[in-house]
């Protein structure tokens, strides 16, 4: 009954082959900085440098701060359209697909256009231009990384809160007196465990690499410095490549072994 | 969901609790791109005027245009199919059990490894000096870029999109092949069906809409690709991504409304694109329901 199925095993290698061949001529190349040699130089030399420290730095500090302003806009809201507004269900669902439909460079464009003036209504000035300071223009790229972490974490939290009784917890915890804030936080949180830190992980592999958003906000972030040192680097960028990598399979790595393979969603900005 | 019992004085009141959410979509999603569309429409005068529409039929425009569509269609026809196939050799195909946990992780980080360090990986493997190439030269003695290959031309940039592309689709196919039920095949072979005539005539079309929905999410994820086409490229293929990004870097059109336009262009195809996914979505999920 087990026959070797030549046509599954051709399929499968030459899958294989691609999967693993740039990693490998990416892993050789970076490891070819001294000539004739194998060394580690372009990682000492990659890692050492100070833009990268500083740039690698601010890039996490955005991922973390975009998580927690995706899990304070999201979980809140997921939760009360299960409990109390369930027909606003598909509205919800549909704005936190729209990130699919607006590509990245066409949200960066809006928000230039948008705020990099004051925005005036009815001869009222309403706000002033964000682009002007580095707080201001550092928190609309928080704005635009929650946009990109939309879709992902609201399916996310959306399946955990699915997978658990809302209504009945929530009567539970209200009849022993809890308040609201006592409710979200010692009762569904806690039960979203797994969902959140499925979509924060997610959200952390897009951001921190990210490249345009970053870049059109000029914001001294990870991705933009890797695109330039690319331009006059051979073998660091080949490094910093593979160090990406790992960092992914990192994250990705931790949102199977958190979810148990039942993660399902995928894909990230590109 | 059972609601709760709330006062119906304050049931009013419940549609604030999603204020929040309304609001973000409103200033960062809604604001951002409806001020690009309605300026795409407008004349600097501030009149109406569809003269900025009809300036996305000017070169270079519409060959960015086709190039964006090229690029994403080819990827995620090849991506479909070649992730499809792997597919099949990881469900039904007499592989090796712990191949597959193995791939499917693999896959989940391929599909989420892009932008800038995928594009510093296939210049490592198949740029001028990279491996790939080299071992082409030394093995069989073919040079790649005299026999007109070229990473920075419409094939390489398609085989480096399919990195992120192949394995995408292998994460949708893997469980949508498992979810064909084993008495359809054990029907088929009952009534003499040999593997080929089963999955010509029950397996595939059984899977075919989420397979063309697949392929549509494949191409809304490549349309869309800036990053990995930027660092590979340097802006040299003129991607409609790429346009939007030197228009946003500069004027170089000298007219900031055809920029807007071409935003608008862009979005309108995504919108198309995931409308026939979430169709092709639908349609699968009742193909399924009805045979269960």
């Amino acid at each position: 009954m087990r026959r070797i199925n030549w046509f599954a095993w051709l399929w499968f290698t030459l899958g294989a082959l691609y999967f693993v061949l740039p990693l490998w001529g990416t892993l050789i190349f970076s490891l070819q900085k001294r000539r004739g040699v194998l060394s580690l130089d372009a990682y000492s030399a990659a890692l050492g440098d100070p833009r990268f420290v500083e740039t690698f730095v601010f890039s996490n500090f955005m991922a973390i701060c975009t998580i927690l302003a995706s899990l304070l806009l999201i979980v809140p809201t997921a939760y009360w359209v299960h409990l109390h507004l369930p027909r606003w269900r598909p509205v919800v669902e549909f704005v936190s697909l729209l990130p699919f439909v607006i590509p990245a460079i066409v949200l960066v464009f809006g928000f230039i256009k948008l705020y990099s003036k004051p925005i005036v209504l009815l001869g009222i000035p309403l706000f002033p231009s964000l682009t002007t300071s580095n707080l201001s223009t550092n928190l609309l790229l928080i704005a635009g990384y929650t946009v990109l972490s939309l879709p992902y974490m609201y399916r996310a939290v959306d399946n955990g809160l699915r997978a658990m009784d809302v209504g009945t917890l929530t009567e539970a915890a209200q009849s022993l007196g809890a308040g609201w804030w006592t409710i979200l936080w010692r009762v569904i949180l806690p039960n979203l465990r797994t969902a959140l830190l499925s979509g924060a992980l997610l959200t952390f592999a897009i951001v921190v690499g990210e490249l345009t958003i970053a870049t059109f906000l000029a914001r001294p972030a990870f991705g933009p410095y890797l695109a330039l040192l690319g331009n006059h680097r051979a073998y660091e960028p080949a490094a910093l490549a593979i160090v990406s990598f790992l960092l992914t399979w990192v994250a990705m790595g931790l949102i199977d072994r958190v979810t148990r393979g039942t993660r399902d969603v995928v894909a990230g900005s590109h | 969901m059972a609601a709760t019992h709330t006062p119906p004085a304050r049931r009013r009141l419940t549609w604030l609790g999603l204020a929040p959410f309304f609001l973000f979509a409103l200033f960062f999603i809604f604001l951002p791109s409806a001020s690009l569309f309605v300026d795409s429409f407008r004349s600097p005068e501030g009149h109406f005027t569809l003269e900025h529409l009809g300036g996305l039929l000017q070169p270079p425009i519409p060959g960015s245009y086709a190039l964006s569509i090229g690029v994403s269609a080819f990827t995620a026809v090849v991506g479909g199919l070649l992730g499809s196939l792997m597919a099949y050799a990881l469900t039904a195909g007499n592989l090796p059990r712990w191949l597959r946990p193995l791939t499917l992780t693999f896959a989940g980080v391929a599909s989420n490894f892009a932008g800038v360090p995928l594009a510093f990986a296939f210049i490592s493997t198949l740029g001028r000096t990279g491996f790939v190439t080299a071992l082409f030269q030394d093995l069989l003695g073919i040079d790649l870029y005299d026999a007109g290959f070229n990473l920075y031309s419409f094939l390489g940039l398609s085989v480096t999109y399919l990195y992120f592309q192949f394995p995408l689709m292998l994460l949708v196919m893997v469980p949508a092949i498992e979810g064909l039920k084993r008495s359809w095949r054990e029907a088929a072979e009952s009534l003499g069906a040999t593997p080929t005539q089963y999955w010509m005539r029950v397996g595939i079309p059984i899977l075919l809409p989420s397979l063309l929905g697949t392929v549509l999410l494949l191409f809304g994820n490549a349309f869309g690709a800036y990053a990995t086409a930027y660092a590979l490229t340097g802006g040299r293929l003129n991607l409609i991504t790429i346009q939007i990004g030197a228009q946003i870097r500069g004027d170089v059109l000298r007219n900031p409304n055809l920029g807007y336009a071409m935003a608008l262009g862009m979005v309108a195809i995504m919108a198309v694109t995931l409308l026939g996914y979430s169709w092709l979505q639908r349609l699968s999920e009742r193909w399924l329901k009805d045979t269960r």
